[in-house]
């Protein structure tokens, strides 16, 4: 099976500086690919280059390909609007709205012109079932999303995103900031929607990589280092670096 | 031991040099009242405010028309200067490139140093006889004055609006894009309703400065003591009554100027718990 998103030979500049050298990674449909390394690594550059985010930060540019489908995402007839919705994204901050929990959801959908209260009702019940937030806020979808807790909120943002029926879901840490709980929850509603999505997280750190990836990819200094299934890269990595890292030995 | 005493006395120092900027404004607003108030009860407050005629000479003391035209070219100065304010501000925030951004925003700032006079000056020579030649009417009107405030008030709105935009985090807008939305979309959906308590603020401020504006608004307002009945008729405003007379009253006409003053300094005052009020409640969500 081809890869859902492809990396190819990607090299992502800061102005003068450097960020990824030379970055070949698939992504496999259907999966979830968690990329770890330590800060600075080039994780958070390689997530915005996928969805084009990138280009809202001055001077910065890349060079290779990024194929979403076999096609690149810079192809002349791929619109970078149409492209954000198809490879959705979540930030390491929760971003609410300061809307409603229901509008909140409801937002893209009502953007790409869904009217129909009906229909919008169920996109955001789908969409927060999915991400294990129904239950909790069912009764109360009116009330602003700035008054649920940082967990929830980050739920929410999560429901959001899939409310647009995205291909590629690509979550930036997550969890960082958040409490264990709601961590596992946000990590069991992962392993749900691997069935239907294909995931690239940076996780928080090397456990929470351990629990939800399939594949695991290592970065150190803008550089891919070791590729591979889950269990493979944490129980015989190839390289010196990686058993470092994920023992704890820097990073 | 040094070091406590110094520590206490540094803080005694600020807490008496702040207590002095509140005891001006205190003292200020006393002196105001016990001028004004004495007037205010022999006219009868209802006869004060609603009344219609101003004939200090003859002891008669109504101010309704100047909170006519006080409120007429405040709103007038709103629609003039707002939408284009707030336009300024989105674009500055959110279009400009930094290039521009650096000449847009001294320019702006000298906007606000001009002193208010030589506003007045140029809409005398510029503004009135333009009126006067295309619209018709005195030319000395509503109309002359909201231009002329509309301008002035334009570096509060852009300011203050432009940095509660700016002051968003920077996760509201690369939400809304990473959520597929076109940039004006993002801008018109989530940048502007997140930051409309502060453009509100920007905008009441920008009203408080308008309604206390005197100098350039005597000049090119007219200062008829009468119920304008077009945006081209001259008025006099709660400010200009008191800048005008000021010179050469005495006794109960002083004491209505006073009054006069009390009734703008409430104004101006619910304007600014009203702004105040706005940008609290977005904090309580």
């Amino acid at each position: 099976m081809p890869p859902k998103m492809a990396i190819r030979r990607l090299d992502f500049f800061y102005e003068k500086k450097q960020a990824l050298f030379g970055l070949s990674l698939d992504i496999p449909a259907n999966g979830i690919l968690a990329m770890i390394g330590p800060g600075g690594s080039g994780i958070t550059t390689t997530l915005r280059a996928l969805n084009r985010l990138y280009e809202l930060t001055p001077g910065a540019r890349m060079e290779g390909e990024i194929l979403l489908d076999g096609k690149s995402v810079h192809g002349a007839d791929v619109s970078v609007t149409q492209l954000r919705r198809r490879v959705g994204m979540v930030f390491d901050v929760p971003t609410p709205l300061p809307v409603s929990i229901f509008d909140n959801v409801a937002y893209g959908p009502r953007l790409q012109g869904q009217k129909s209260k009906k229909i919008l009702e169920e996109i955001a019940e789908r969409a927060l079932t999915q991400a294990t937030l129904w239950d909790e806020v069912k009764d109360r979808q009116h009330t602003p999303a700035m008054r649920l807790s940082g967990g929830q909120q980050q739920r929410l943002c999560i429901a959001r995103m899939l409310a647009l029926e995205p291909e590629v879901i690509l979550l930036d840490r997550p969890c960082s900031g958040l409490d264990p709980i709601s961590t596992a929850k946000i990590e069991d509603s992962l392993t749900l929607l691997k069935q239907q999505y294909t995931i690239v997280i940076a996780p928080h750190n090397v456990q929470q990589a351990g629990r939800v990836a399939d594949r695991v990819a290592f970065l150190l200094s803008g550089r891919l280092i070791e590729e591979g299934p889950n269990g493979e890269v944490f129980a015989n990595p190839r390289d010196p670096r990686t058993s470092d890292y994920i023992t704890g030995r820097f990073g | 031991m040094m070091k406590t005493f110094r520590e206490k006395l540094s803080g005694r120092v600020f807490f008496a040099l702040a207590v002095s900027s509140i005891a001006a404004l205190a003292l200020i607003t006393l002196f105001i009242l016990v001028k004004g108030l004495p007037v205010i009860r022999s006219v009868g407050l209802f006869k004060f405010i609603f009344g219609m005629r101003w004939a200090p000479g003859r002891g008669e003391f109504g101010i309704f028309p100047m909170i006519v035209g006080s409120v007429s070219v405040t709103l007038g100065a709103a629609l003039a200067g707002v939408p284009v304010g707030i336009c300024c501000a989105i674009f500055l925030a959110e279009f400009a490139p930094a290039p521009l951004r650096n000449i847009f925003r001294p320019a702006i700032q000298l906007l606000a140093g001009i002193p208010s006079v030589v506003y007045g000056f140029w809409g005398l020579l510029f503004v009135v006889p333009l009126i006067r030649d295309h619209l018709g009417g005195p030319g000395l009107s509503i109309l002359a004055g909201s231009v002329i405030l509309g301008i002035m008030i334009l570096p509060t709105v852009i300011s203050i609006s432009e940095v509660s935009l700016l002051a968003l985090p920077r996760q509201y807008k690369e939400g809304a894009l990473a959520l597929g939305m076109t940039h004006w979309q993002a801008i018109k959906s989530v940048l502007l309703p997140a930051s409309k308590s502060g453009i509100v603020a920007a905008v009441i401020l920008g009203l408080g400065r308008a309604i206390g504006e005197t100098m350039a608004v005597i000049m090119v307002l007219g200062n008829a003591v009468a119920l304008p009945h077009s945006i081209l008729d001259p008025v006099r405003t709660l400010t200009t009554n008191i800048g005008i007379e000021m010179g050469y009253a005495a006794g109960e006409h002083q004491q209505a100027l006073f009054a006069t003053g009390i009734v703008l300094f409430v104004i101006i005052m619910l304007l600014n718990s009203a702004a105040q009020f706005i940008t609290r409640e977005k904090k309580h969500k």
